[in-house]
């Protein structure tokens, strides 16, 4: 499968200035795209542009050359947000927040450290990085073909970041879901992706 | 620490004691109706005294009988309609989350009852089903949900914008399943609160609108009737007619009120669901 971008414009406000203008991107099933950009260039709006939370003002975003708005229901590209604290319902427990994932497998919770006395407690009783992994797992379900990755483990130490993305890595070429990571951080895309690319150009 | 849980001890021991108050009155009062109704000539117009808490009034009834009985049956009704009131209040606030043409048609009711005095409505409703306790019901029923309506649907436009709300629609749930799911569990605290405070306006536009001739009918001993027939009697003197049960009245709202703004902080502190 092929997700991309085609010259699409988008700005927040009607006075604001374009964050982009014709701008055209291509991922593919089971490559992982890095995203390099410093901060207020738009990597976030990039992510949402792409998994159908915002709509670009003009230019399409594809999925197998059809319209991702166009897909109903469970949305083939998710994204996994930065701050995990937001992307959780805070009344909500664990259990049924993974529970909204599409047939989540058994060992994903393993895979990605997720302990079981986590399940019954509320988000705001779990650390950031607790949070994320239950943010990770709930994207990863049986429907998902693409994955967008917006500065996923800022938040984490060096072992828990390089844990997680040799799951992802692993996962995702595993069921060739295609992933486009966006981070400032150059060592980490180098490390990861299998192709880079600079928004500043 | 412990300063806030002991706060949070009192607050609900408070709302407990105002509770059981309540209880007491109006189950109370449904036993007196019979010495409510009961007229004796050889005591009539006896002001307070040790026997007859309240006095007696021209026909020889017992005043404090027929304020309990008034009040069991304010509160009743009270309670009957602030529990439909607020369940429209309920549906009408969520469903702005289903779609904006809901949005809108909920936004222009709302508006619509609120820029006419709840009593005209009142009364035009009450006439409409008979007056009496199924006129009086229906009509604040159907006039008292609008602000809660606000608050909710308020609620439930703020959330519409959260990430984890948008995520569940990208996650292929359904509108009906985000609103319950999601957003209830938001709204419930301002539910709660809401329909314990709807209660005194309740109670009062019901005494109201009986003292006005509209709601329940004058044989039954409601305080809306008592009120309005002891100020043919005031002018002679007899002020007890309307002190004690317009008194008692105003304690038992101001009691819904207090139990309702307990309920609110008890169930509105960030740990009340921890």
């Amino acid at each position: 499968m092929i997700l991309e971008a085609k010259n699409i414009t988008y700005k927040y406000r009607r006075d604001s200035k374009y964050i982009y203008r014709d701008f055209s991107i291509k991922v593919e099933s089971g490559s992982r795209l890095g995203v390099i950009a410093p901060s207020g260039f738009g990597k976030t709006t990039l992510c949402k542009l792409l998994s159908g939370y915002e709509k670009p003002l003009s230019g399409k975003v594809l999925l197998d050359g059809k319209n991702l708005l166009s897909y109903k229901g469970y949305c083939p590209v998710q994204m996994i947000w930065q701050q995990p604290e937001i992307a959780v319902n805070p009344r909500i427990k664990m259990r049924s927040i993974l529970a909204e994932g599409d047939n989540l497998r058994e060992s994903l919770l393993e895979d990605l450290g997720i302990k079981d006395e986590w399940m019954d407690r509320y988000p705001q009783e779990l650390s950031g990085g607790e949070l994320q992994r239950f943010c990770i797992a709930r994207a990863l379900g049986e429907k998902t073909k693409f994955l967008l990755a917006d500065e996923i483990t800022t938040m984490l130490d060096m072992v828990t970041q390089s844990g997680i993305w040799h799951f992802l890595i692993e996962e995702t070429v595993r069921r060739n879901i295609g992933m486009v990571i966006v981070s400032h951080n150059r060592p980490l895309l180098e490390h990861v992706c299998t192709e880079i690319y600079n928004l500043c150009q | 620490m412990l300063a806030s849980w002991n706060n949070r001890k009192a607050l609900l021991a408070k709302t407990i004691i105002l509770t059981v108050f309540l209880i007491i009155i109006s189950i109370g009062g449904i036993f007196m109706e019979e010495a409510a109704l009961e007229t004796d000539f050889s005591r009539k117009n006896l002001s307070p005294c040790f026997k007859y808490l309240f006095g007696t009034d021209n026909l020889g009834r017992d005043m404090f009988a027929r304020t309990m009985c008034g009040l069991s049956a304010s509160i009743r009704i009270g309670i009957l309609a602030s529990a439909f009131s607020s369940v429209i209040a309920l549906v009408f606030g969520i469903a702005a989350a289903l779609g904006k043409r809901i949005d809108f048609i909920v936004n222009f009711l709302i508006d619509l009852i609120m820029s006419v005095p709840h009593i005209l409505f009142l009364i035009i409703i009450s006439l409409c089903f008979g007056k009496g306790v199924r006129g009086v019901v229906i009509g604040l029923s159907l006039t008292h949900w609008t602000s809660l309506a606000r608050v909710i649907r308020a609620e439930v436009v703020q959330l519409k914008q959260q990430p984890y709300i948008k995520i569940s629609g990208k996650l292929g749930k359904g509108k009906l399943y985000i609103a319950f799911q999601h957003m209830l569990p938001h709204v419930f605290p301002q539910f709660a609160a809401g329909l314990v405070l709807m209660f005194p306006h309740a109670v009062l536009h019901e005494a109201s609108i009986t003292f006005l001739g509209f709601g329940l009918s004058n044989e039954q001993p409601a305080i809306g009737v008592i009120l309005s027939e002891s100020t043919k009697y005031l002018v002679s003197g007899m002020w007890w007619l309307a002190f004690f049960p317009g008194v008692m009245l105003v304690i038992v709202v101001i009691c819904f009120y207090a139990a309702g703004n307990n309920l609110r902080k008890v169930l509105n502190s960030a740990s009340a669901h921890n």
